[in-house]
């Protein structure tokens, strides 16, 4: 790097000599390295763009599908019953992991359907009253049949189903909160 | 555009149109153009001088990838190695942009080292320009201070034994040593307040020093304008000028183009690698510093005791000073590096020794068999964990809910009679309150199991107000219940 550092100045120091040429030489010299200094400052700002861009474009926060139980667990149902699944979210460079009650129940059609436990109304856990064949809700008096439909009570709308899939013999779940209060169903983050 | 305009122009410069005339009229960037790149070069370009350019260029790509870090970083020793982990293994040209980074410190040191040598060789500190060598010399303090803090941010094995021994170095100063050293790191040991305080020092607090620091130093240097070649005189420069542009500016983006093929293919091709997150219990850990702050390391080995005054205070203390001074002492106009024996000779040693003290670590840690196999053993730690994929943190919240699943099987049934209750509706999962109800953790402290048991089955008004009905169970099942709430966590 230091290869002048022993030769003296008399090497020519030409000083830009006036006149045109050379002002337009200097000009056109200008613009090629303003371009050329955009078009690396834009190959450059590719990591960062995809790096700030990330969040974006791919899945940061994510809710996984819980596994419910086997199908054939559920293949002589006739009540419903009650399950405690694991739901973990993604938040980022985090996730929570919690407990919420499901049921497992039928819909009219006799298909496999997930009620999430949680009283559309304000909240309170819904238990499932076997004498009476019914959901009752111990904190409003809100009733709902076995497939979730609301029967009495002040709740706006019957027990909220979940979005299930079945995996490798699995009954799974993605759960979701609903916006409590109202008549039509709504999810909430 | 209003006609008027068109006489409003510069008066030096011909009246100019389209979008660069209008925005050259209110802002006078030709003249600010003209006057950055029409710097007299007495002597004419030279590669020796691109150095100072390409260390703005480096310290700028600091800052953006800096700033970019800051996207996803958390400062905190919870949080840190995570998200540090998390920008490294999940987002997309993370590691690529992380390993930027550390590597630009890296790259600026080097550059550093040679913009001073070249300063110095060329004795260009000469002939009124004794403020700016003193500039330049705290801004390789900030520059060295940059390295040290940001070292320690993600919070792994490496980077945390090597802050612990360069804050524990500091301490060996005498009297004020320990102050210092608490004053550092927010306390007697390293926690998150230390990681707290490296953060504030590495993105406010020096930066804005530096940003400071290398306006007064382009400053003036362009007040005592460019020293020239080695037999140029200092004061008044009698060979011929060339302008800085234009091929001093394509000598110093060389340098520059240089500067982004090498670090690129580095961060591609050898990223920089993430250990396990730091564990202040592992007492087998060897800490090694970063490359640049090894001769230190080396030389404070030497120094304990009642020595150490003179290892750690005095003779930094004699050079830093000689070196500050330097532009004071060093008063004549022969800027030959032949002709000036004392100072290439004192050059020289402080190089040689640097140089030496930091083979000297590298040699004595190669031949040293037990600390040899434990660094084996660190990197080979580190790879591993480099190569595990992400696995996001457990938030404290699915903590205490994990906690709450107890072993005894009373309180295991008591939490099924919580949530079949519904008491979680508002006391919350696990008891951690709501705004509906307040939080159950920890009244086991405050309640016995029997006055717990009389207000289930008799809230006080102020419970009944806010909506909390009597408990009516079976014994057996108040029993759980009891069991499990007086257990919350």
């Amino acid at each position: 790097m230091f290869e002048h550092a022993g030769r003296s100045a008399d090497t020519k120091p030409k000083t830009s000599s006036p006149g045109l040429p050379l002002e337009s030489r200097r000009s056109f010299l200008g613009v090629l390295l303003g371009l050329g200094s955009v078009f690396v400052g834009g190959l450059l700002s590719v990591p960062l763009i995809r790096f700030a861009l990330f969040p974006i474009l791919r899945r940061t926060t994510e809710l996984k599908e819980s596994p419910v139980g086997a199908l054939t667990d559920f293949s002589s149902l006739t009540d419903p019953v009650m399950r405690t699944i694991q739901i973990e979210q993604v938040d980022g460079w985090r996730k929570a992991i919690s407990e919420k009650a499901v049921y497992v129940t039928r819909d009219t059609q006799g298909q496999l359907r997930v009620l999430t436990s949680i009283c559309p109304h304000l909240g309170c856990t819904v238990p499932w009253n076997k004498e009476n064949g019914k959901f009752a809700c111990p904190c409003h008096g809100a009733i709902f049949a076995p497939d979730g439909t609301r029967i009495a009570g002040p709740s706006l709308r019957g027990m909220d189903p979940l979005e299930t899939s079945v995996r490798d013999g699995q009954l799974l779940v993605r759960f979701q909160y609903f916006r409590q209060l109202v008549p039509d169903r709504e999810v909430i983050g | 555009m209003h006609s008027t305009l068109k006489n409003q122009g510069d008066a030096s410069s011909p009246p100019q149109s389209g979008l660069w005339g209008w925005l050259n009229r209110r802002t006078g960037i030709d003249d600010l153009l003209r006057s950055a790149l029409d710097e007299p070069i007495p002597g004419g370009a030279r590669f020796a001088y691109i150095f100072g350019s390409g260390l703005l260029f480096i310290f700028i790509s600091q800052v953006i990838t800096g700033i970019f870090l800051a996207l996803y970083y958390v400062p905190s020793a919870d949080h840190a190695h995570t998200t540090v982990a998390y920008i490294t293994k999940a987002v997309t040209a993370g590691s690529f942009l992380r390993s930027l980074h550390a590597y630009g410190a890296s790259a600026m040191v080097v550059v550093l080292f040679l913009h001073l040598s070249q300063t110095f060789i060329y004795g260009s500190y000469k002939g009124r320009r004794e403020l700016l060598w003193l500039s330049g010399c705290v801004l390789f303090a900030l520059v060295l201070a940059m390295a040290f803090t940001g070292y320690l941010l993600p919070w792994d094995q490496r980077a945390y034994f090597a802050t612990a021994v360069g804050t524990n170095a500091v301490s060996e100063v005498p009297w004020i040593g320990e102050s210092i050293k608490r004053l550092m790191r927010g306390g007697t040991e390293m926690g998150t307040l230390t990681i707290s305080r490296f953060f504030v020092a590495h993105v406010f607090f020096v930066p804005a020093c530096i940003f400071a620091l290398v306006a007064s130093h382009i400053f003036l240097f362009r007040k005592a304008g460019a020293a020239g070649p080695v037999n140029e005189d200092p004061y008044q420069p009698e060979q011929k000028a060339e302008l800085f542009y234009p091929r001093q500016v394509l000598m110093d983006l060389s340098l520059t183009a240089l500067l982004i093929v090498g670090l690129g293919v580095l961060c591609f091709f050898v990223p920089v690698q993430l250990g396990p997150p730091a564990n202040p219990a592992d007492t087998q850990y060897v800490p090694r510093p970063e490359w640049y702050y090894l001769p230190i390391f080396q030389w404070l080995k030497y120094w304990h005791g009642s020595a150490a005054i003179i290892g750690v205070l005095v003779i930094p203390t004699l050079l830093v000073a000689a070196i500050l001074a330097l532009p004071f002492l060093d008063r004549s106009v022969e800027r030959r590096p032949w002709k000036r024996p004392a100072a290439m000779g004192g050059y020289a040693f402080v190089v040689f020794m640097l140089l030496g003290l930091g083979l000297r670590s590298q040699y004595l840690d190669r031949h040293d068999p037990g600390v040899g196999q434990q660094l084996a053993k660190q990197n080979a730690e580190e790879n591993e964990y480099a190569r595990k994929p992400f696995e996001p943190e457990l938030s404290s919240a699915s903590l205490a809910a994990a906690n709450v699943s107890l072993a005894d099987p009373l309180a295991a049934k008591g939490k099924t009679i919580f949530e079949g209750q519904s008491c979680n509706a508002c006391h919350g999962d696990g008891g951690v309150g709501t705004a509906a109800a307040p939080a159950l953790i920890g009244i086991g402290k405050k309640l016995l199991p029997d006055q717990l048991a009389e207000l289930f089955k008799y809230p006080t008004a102020k419970m009944n107000a806010g909506g909390m009905p009597p408990i009516d169970l079976p014994p057996d099942d108040l029993k759980a219940l009891i069991a499990y709430v007086e257990n919350l966590k």
